[in-house]
This record gives C-alpha cells, structure tokens and sequence, in this order.
C-alpha cells in the first residue's frame, strides 16, 4: 500500500493543480483570492513534509508559520483592495476592470 | 491505518477545494475553503508538526474566512457565470503540464531520515531564524498600514471635491 507520505505529495501536487487551475480561469477578485489560498495551502504542505522528509522539521514549520503570514497579509490587503475597486468602477470582474479608465 | 486516514483527509481537502473553485455562490466557496483549512491543519498535525497546525487552524480556517465574509458582505455576491479569459482546455493543459513536470520531479518520496533534528520551532525561529520573525514583523505592520490607508472612508475624495467646489 501506498505510503502515508506519498499520499500527502498526492494531496499536495492536487491542491496545486486546483488552485493553479483556478487562478487562471476566474475573473472575480474575491473568488482569486479565495483560489491563491488553496494554492498557499499546498505550498505549505510541501514545506512541512520536506522538513519532515529531510530531518529538519522544525525548519520546515518556521517556514510554514512564515508562509502563513504573509499570505494572510496578503489576503488582508487584497480584499481591501477589491472593497475599494467594488466601490469605484462598480464591479469586481478583471477584464472589465483593465478595460475602464478612471 | 495511517494510510486510511491520510487518504480520508486527502480526499476530503481536494473534493472541498474543487467545490471551492467551482461553486458560484462565493458564500459556499468561502465554506468550502474554511473546510480546505481544517482538513489541511489535522493533516499537518499528523505530520508532527502542532503548532503550524494549531496556527493554520486558527488564521486560516477562522480569520481568513471571517476577512472573506466581511469583505463579500460589503461588495456583495455577485453570482454571474462569466467566461473565463483563457479557454478552459488550454487552461487545463498548461496545468496538467505543470503537475506533470512536478510529479516527475518528487515521485515517489523518499522515506524520513533516521537523525530527526532535536531542536523545536521555538528555538529554531527565535534563535536561528530571527530574521524570518522580522519578517513576520514588517508584514504584519504593512499589512495594517495598508488596510487602514485603503479602508479610510474615502478622504481623498473629500478633499478633491472640496477643492472642486473652492
């Protein structure tokens, strides 16, 4: 059988396919943000599991607890951001945004 | 055993965050990822490691939705199917490429070594890696800067109206 840590690289590589995935189809700011955290996600998995793999596991978590601030930040300022724009042009959809001039 | 629930939670993350991609409703997106969260904080607490879990758990199942709720609340749910910019099969392509080059590149993983590191995450990050906490430091203060400066109920507006009407 399948072993438990070649599941999560499984688990890892899928989330990446998903978030990868929707980045590129999804035009709603709210709903990008919402498929860059999946993609985060996997990236902190990975890190994690390598930290694990290579014997430095507590690496591998500074990082992740790394990683997850700044994305949070990220989501902050980027949904502030979307506020503001959902308020100026009256939509949220990117190609009629870049389209506008303001 | 472990492999069941290993493959259980797995499973369960990628079925959530498909739904999360692909459901229009932005409310239930914003549930699924929620679930995407607690599912990926018991797989990193299997993993050893607890505290990045309990973190997980808590920023990302608990602020980050609240923040994503908040922020549909304001702008509202706008729940059209719009096409995407790129075709999905070529969307599809360049990602199958990508995980592709991936999995050849990780596949299959090597089991842990034996000499696991003693030291834990409080001595690594506040002795060994200070800088990351820094880091963490700057990006929290900007991140609060930043929210405040574009939250700020429309100040600059005011002022071009008021030197308009002047």
């Amino acid at each position: 059988m399948i072993s438990p840590l070649n599941i999560v690289l499984v688990m890892i590589i899928s989330l990446l396919g998903i978030g990868l995935y929707g980045l590129l189809i999804t035009r709603n700011l709210i709903k990008m943000v919402l498929v860059l955290q999946i993609l985060v996600k996997s990236a902190m998995i990975a890190l994690v599991l390598a930290g694990k793999v290579s014997g430095n596991l507590g690496t591998g978590q500074s990082l992740a607890v790394t990683v997850i601030v700044a994305d949070t930040v990220m989501a902050v300022v980027a949904l502030a951001l979307a506020v503001q724009v959902r308020r100026y042009f009256g939509t949220l959809d990117v190609p009629e945004i870049s389209t506008l001039r303001g | 055993m472990m492999s069941v629930i290993y493959l259980i939670l797995g499973i369960g993350a990628i079925i959530c965050a498909y739904r999360a991609m692909v459901t229009q409703r932005l409310l239930s997106s914003i549930l699924f990822l929620a679930c995407v969260s607690a599912l990926v904080s018991v797989v990193l607490f299997l993993l050893g490691a607890q505290q990045v879990a309990v973190v997980e758990l808590s920023v990302g199942a608990g602020l980050v939705t609240v923040l994503l709720v908040y922020a549909l609340s304001v702008v509202g749910d706008d729940a059209r199917d719009q096409i995407s910019v790129i075709s999905k099969p070529v969307a599809l392509g360049l990602v199958a490429l990508d995980l592709l080059l991936a999995g050849v590149l990780v596949f299959p993983l090597v089991e842990p070594s034996l000499n696991v590191s003693s030291f834990s995450l409080a001595v690594v990050l506040w002795q060994q890696r200070v800088l990351d906490v820094w880091i963490q430091i700057a990006l929290i203060f900007s991140g609060v800067m930043g929210v405040l400066g574009l939250l700020s109920e429309n100040a600059g507006v005011g002022a071009k109206k008021d030197e308009v009407h002047l």
